[in-house]
């Protein structure tokens, strides 16, 4: 983060002309506008969030599901939903994180400059574009089409593992990358097998950093509704099993509530919408203590 | 961060060569060597399998379909016969993520100039703090806003534009609406900032100190030294982060699909309600779909995973080569 400074100092011997010091005033004032221009969405979306989802951000939207209730009804929760993206998330990072640290580690320690690695790195970065409805639409097409599985809370946790596989992989290897390479030496030269070395000095170091890159990308696949649209459908009951049946998850909730034109549902998807930014930057936050922490003590 | 990188690969080139003597032939060793090298291949499995289960479901509603899949307006695949085509959603996917492009690239990089070089520097960091919440926002969010909030108020922009720039088609009309494509690109546009301008903060920060300094040097403003030194290093960069936005723009759903409503065929008058793009058109149709029309809609969702595949293998090309000779 070492920006170079470029703060003109003037001297006596020359003066600025006229023409190049207005052009210079106006592009600073152009970049200050952009970044102002930025925070005005920003502060929008988080405050209308606050205001509106405020009013239903009570004990029934958290203690009552939406079964049996209509569109037109006051009350009704979000319980089913909470519960729901909890336990599709849970599942996604007990699928994804292994995948992806072990991928980082075959990248970084194992394959480092291979033809192997090469292809698995190209393919991560490719893998971090896909739009999140492909993501989607391929376990629709393998899980519930080719393999005739049902709709269930497991299809949508396999949907969001492929959206965070890649960005986990890059957060671990970068990570990875900035062990010092004594570190191992030093491991193998009292003997330690490699695989020893790895587990229990590299990754070990690595650790916090890590962790950082998870929360982050449990944080994002959090928010992903597209892809579960497909794989979990909709319900309004409670459906604590995640491997069958429709399950409800927060961002499929919004987006039902969202469709019905009734104050109501309005007012709960606004809520729902507040728990889940909530929640999100909970995690963002706790993910930059982590690496706060990190830099204090590593180092 | 180049001389580290260096490190690093001369280190990794040294793993590589005693590679095989390292491992011991220890049953630990072997089986995680095994592990790690298995869940690379699977990633590259799992991508492979995309690419083969889409087309294995889409050959079937492909082969059904009555009308021309490239270039029918129609998205009627569950009828007898089915008829569908992806004309009017190439058509609104590629202009409503293009326009978002323009509107966010120059906002973009005048952040990434704003954090890099004229904020105090102690500043720098919360600044980018801020600007990349922007991302942690999930879409649904910005959906719901979009839809709520947003749309009412680009009511007036609309009829502005329409006033002022209808003789231009794309923004004539006659009736310029508040679900439209344009509003759909400015939430797309606040959606792909941050990827775009963190991106090139990234490549702003590595411009080389003796470029800016020998630009002071030679008596530049602020300005001048960032159009001499900055921009041009950082140009390659900055082509390749726009293109992952609109790689981003292109595949984003829940927003779009919240904020437009659907009006049958092509309309080039983008400030009027109407219009669907690959993506939306998959969120909203999934409900209602047969087994055609879900063979239809992967199909579509095909077409978008092979233009977004290309949109970012193109950027990330970009970026390389700026790697490869700067």
């Amino acid at each position: 983060m070492t920006s170079p400074t470029l703060t003109k100092k003037q001297t006596s011997l020359s003066s600025v002309s006229f023409g190049r010091k207005a052009k210079d005033r106006t592009v600073q004032a152009l970049v200050y506008l952009a970044f102002l221009l930025a925070l005005i969405p920003l502060v929008s979306v988080l405050w209308t969030v606050v205001k509106n989802g405020a009013g239903r951000f009570d004990g029934v939207f958290f203690g009552h599901s939406m079964n049996g209730v209509a569109g037109k009804d006051a009350g009704g929760g979000a319980y089913h939903a909470i519960l729901g993206t909890l336990e599709q998330v849970l599942i996604t990072t007990a699928i994804a994180v292994p995948i992806a640290v072990l991928t980082a580690v075959y990248l970084v320690e194992y394959g480092a400059g291979g033809r192997l690695a090469r292809v698995i790195s190209f393919f991560v970065d490719v893998m971090t574009g896909i739009p999140s409805i492909v993501a989607g639409l391929f376990v629709l097409a393998l899980w519930l089409l080719a393999l005739g599985f049902s709709f269930s809370g497991f299809a949508g946790a396999l949907a969001l593992t492929i959206l965070m596989i890649p960005t986990v992989v890059r957060a671990t290897e970068e990570m990875l990358k900035l062990v010092p390479n004594d570190l191992r030496e030093a491991s193998y030269a009292l003997g330690v097998p490699r695989w020893r070395t790895i587990c229990f000095v590299v990754l070990p170091t690595a650790l916090p950093g890590i962790i950082t890159g998870i929360m982050l990308a449990v944080a994002r696949v959090m928010g992903e509704t597209a892809p579960l649209l497909l794989t979990i459908f909709v319900t309004k009951a409670i459906n604590t099993n995640p491997f069958a049946e429709p399950q409800a998850s927060l961002p499929t909730f919004i987006w039902d509530q969202a469709a019905d034109p009734n104050q109501n549902s309005i007012d709960r998807a606004w809520a729902g919408a507040l728990v889940l930014i909530l929640i999100i930057m909970l995690l963002n936050l706790a993910a930059r203590f982590v690496a706060r922490r990190f830099k204090a003590t590593g180092r | 961060m180049s001389s580290e990188t260096g490190v690093e690969t001369a280190a990794g080139a040294r793993h590589r060569a005693t590679g095989r003597r390292m491992s011991t032939g220890r049953a630990g060793d072997k089986i995680f060597v095994s592990a790690a090298r298995g869940s690379g291949i699977l990633v590259l499995a799992i991508m492979a399998a995309i690419a083969i289960f889409l087309v294995w479901k889409a050959v079937p509603a492909l082969q059904d379909n009555d009308a021309n899949f490239l270039t029918s307006e129609d998205w009627n695949p569950n009828a007898t016969p089915p008829k569908f085509g992806i004309a009017q959603l190439a058509f609104g996917t590629v202009v409503s993520s293009l326009l978002a492009l323009i509107i966010a690239t120059p906002v973009a990089i005048g952040i990434a100039l704003f954090i890099a070089f004229y904020s105090p520097r102690r500043l720098a960091s919360p600044l980018g703090y801020v600007v990349d919440l922007l991302a942690a926002v999930p879409s649904i969010v910005y959906g719901l806003w979009g839809l709520l909030l947003l749309a009412g108020n680009m009511e007036g922009v609309s009829k502005f534009l329409n006033t002022v720039l209808g003789w231009i088609p794309l923004f004539g009309g006659d009736s310029p609406g508040r679900n439209s494509i344009f509003t759909a690109s400015v939430v797309l546009a606040i959606m792909i900032l941050p990827i775009i301008s963190s991106l090139s903060r990234e490549v702003f920060v590595q411009v080389p100190r003796a470029n800016v300094e020998a630009a002071l040097a030679l008596g530049a403003t602020r300005w001048e030294t960032i159009r001499m030194a900055v921009l041009p290093y950082g140009r390659s960069g900055m082509i390749g982060a726009s293109m992952l936005g609109l790689g981003r723009a292109m595949g984003e759903t829940i927003a779009v699909a919240m904020v437009l409503t659907f009006v049958p065929g092509i309309n080039v008058h983008i400030l009027e309600d109407g219009g669907s793009t690959f993506a939306a058109n998959i969120a909203k149709s999934f409900g209602e779909a047969s087994t055609t029309g879900r063979g239809a809609l992967i199909a579509s969702g095909l077409v978008l995973f092979v233009i977004t595949l290309i949109v970012n293998m193109a950027a990330r090309a970009v970026v390389a080569r700026r790697k490869e000779f700067v």
